[in-house]
């Protein structure tokens, strides 16, 4: 059962919360795992590609019943229809299952020590002195006060908990994507080993309609968009009627929305005994909206500045703020460089993009996508001088 | 008046995550709107992937 006091309450059970509560356990912590909704990991709000850069899950030995699909590379099409493929080698990653995997990561929460209960939902912080000191659940209608000595908000894209814990986290409408996916049945794949990625102002503005296979016919059909004049609904249900070829016997097993976001990087994510993590510190990359390597990669990071506080007794803003200067020596620069990158695409038009998928090879757009540089990047966007002043920061 | 259709709405909770004023909760029934913090902005609507929510300034 829950008990009224805990070395770390971690708020939101995906994948980030799960990792950090898993690592925190490890640490030798006596540690909350709390989730709001009745059952962990769904209803997902993910496109579910979990690429094997994703070390800190991937190491953990993920078992066959969390993936459906493992993915070789990318087909990313034009505008105009033209297409680059990106070969990643023999294995570059998996289309997961979410509602197996984040209910096995919680499970390791568990396994390492942690207290798991799902249907629990934070409402209110406590705080003394300008400390975190605990936190309101609710559980079947019951409210209980849990003391804690640190709180972990990883309560994703609404950031409830990191803002009434006193962090300004809310997004603004530049930096949030609207996301809006079927998964399907029905679905006519090209390369069931390829994730599929489609450009285009109409079809898409300042975002891309993707397939990701999840098996021979199944697969989530989504959209990331740009806040736009119509709803990301209606764009994607546009594009489906438009493509009879891939989708006339298609049928909808699942329906998901979500809100993505995609930069605004806190320069501050923690507090006097309080910390975020994951989507709920805009902790996803910019250009492809990914977030679980994301979020358990930082979540290691801080499980481990949290272990060292809480056992010098010290879980003040300033000693927790190691875990800010060690996540953007990590991560945080590549994705501002990324970040860059996106700024760059939004300002594309089709004939740029056209001409840029006529010029760039598969693995130029991974090492973008990446945040690495790209040799010979000038030389190519030389050909057209806007394209090169509008990226002059990536160069 | 801000409304949100609960037909349409998936309690993905983007609302939630761009209201500036923390005026917006999600429950199990979707988002909650708290008409003391609420500013009629109107960016709740705008992110909103399938259009479910309406907000239109009192007259």
């Amino acid at each position: 059962m829950l008990e009224n006091n805990y070395d770390v309450v971690v708020v939101g059970a995906g994948p980030g919360g799960s990792v950090t509560a898993m690592h925190l356990a490890k640490h030798g912590l006596k540690v909350a795992l709390l989730e709001k909704r009745q059952e962990i990991g769904a209803p997902k709000r993910c496109g579910e590609g979990l690429p094997l850069t994703a070390e800190e899950i991937v190491s953990m030995g993920v078992p066959s019943f969390c993936v459906r699909q493992e993915i070789n590379g990318a087909i990313c099409y034009a505008p105009n229809g033209k297409e680059i493929v990106v070969e990643m080698g023999n294995l570059a990653g998996w289309v997961a299952e979410r509602k197996a995997l984040d209910k096995w990561l919680a499970m390791q929460a568990g396994r390492a020590g942690a207290y798991v209960q799902a249907k629990t939902e934070v409402t209110e912080v406590y705080k003394e002195n300008g400390f975190v000191t605990g936190v309101k659940a609710v559980y079947e209608g019951q409210e209980q006060d849990i003391k804690c000595k640190m709180l972990i908000a990883a309560d994703g894209v609404e950031s409830t908990i990191a803002r009434k814990a006193g962090l300004e986290t809310a997004i603004g409408l530049i930096d949030i994507d609207s996301g809006f996916q079927f998964e399907m049945v029905g679905v006519k794949i090209r390369d069931q080993k390829k994730l599929e990625l489609f450009f285009g102002k109409e079809l898409a503005p300042r975002g891309y309609t993707w397939i990701f296979p999840k098996g021979s016919d199944v697969a989530n059909v989504g959209i990331g968009i740009a806040l736009a004049d119509k709803p990301a609904r209606y764009y994607l249900e546009k594009w489906i009627a438009s493509r009879p070829d891939i989708f006339k016997n298609a049928s909808i097993i699942e329906v998901n929305s979500g809100g993505i976001p995609v930069g605004g990087f806190l320069d501050n994510m923690v507090g006097n005994g309080f910390a975020a993590v994951g989507d709920a510190a805009h902790q996803v990359n910019p250009i492809h909206g990914g977030g679980m390597h994301e979020a358990t990669s930082a979540g290691k990071i801080l499980a481990d500045v949290v272990a060292k506080a809480i056992k010098n007794n010290d879980v003040s803003q300033k000693t927790l703020s190691e875990y800010n200067t060690l996540w953007w020596e990590a991560r945080g620069n590549k994705l501002k460089k990324v970040e860059h990158l996106r700024q760059f695409f939004d300002k594309l038009t089709d004939d740029d993009m056209n001409m840029l998928v006529s010029s760039l090879s598969g693995e130029d757009l991974l090492k973008m996508a990446r945040g690495s540089k790209v040799s010979g990047l000038a030389k190519i966007l030389m050909k057209n001088p806007k394209l090169l002043l509008l990226a002059k920061h990536l160069l | 008046m801000w409304n949100v259709n609960r037909g349409k709405c998936l309690r993905c909770g983007a609302c939630v995550a761009v209201c500036p004023k923390l005026a917006l909760e999600l429950d199990e029934s979707g988002p909650k709107n708290d008409r003391k913090k609420c500013i009629l902005c109107g960016i709740c609507q705008k992110v909103c992937p399938v259009a479910a929510i309406k907000v239109e300034k009192d007259a």
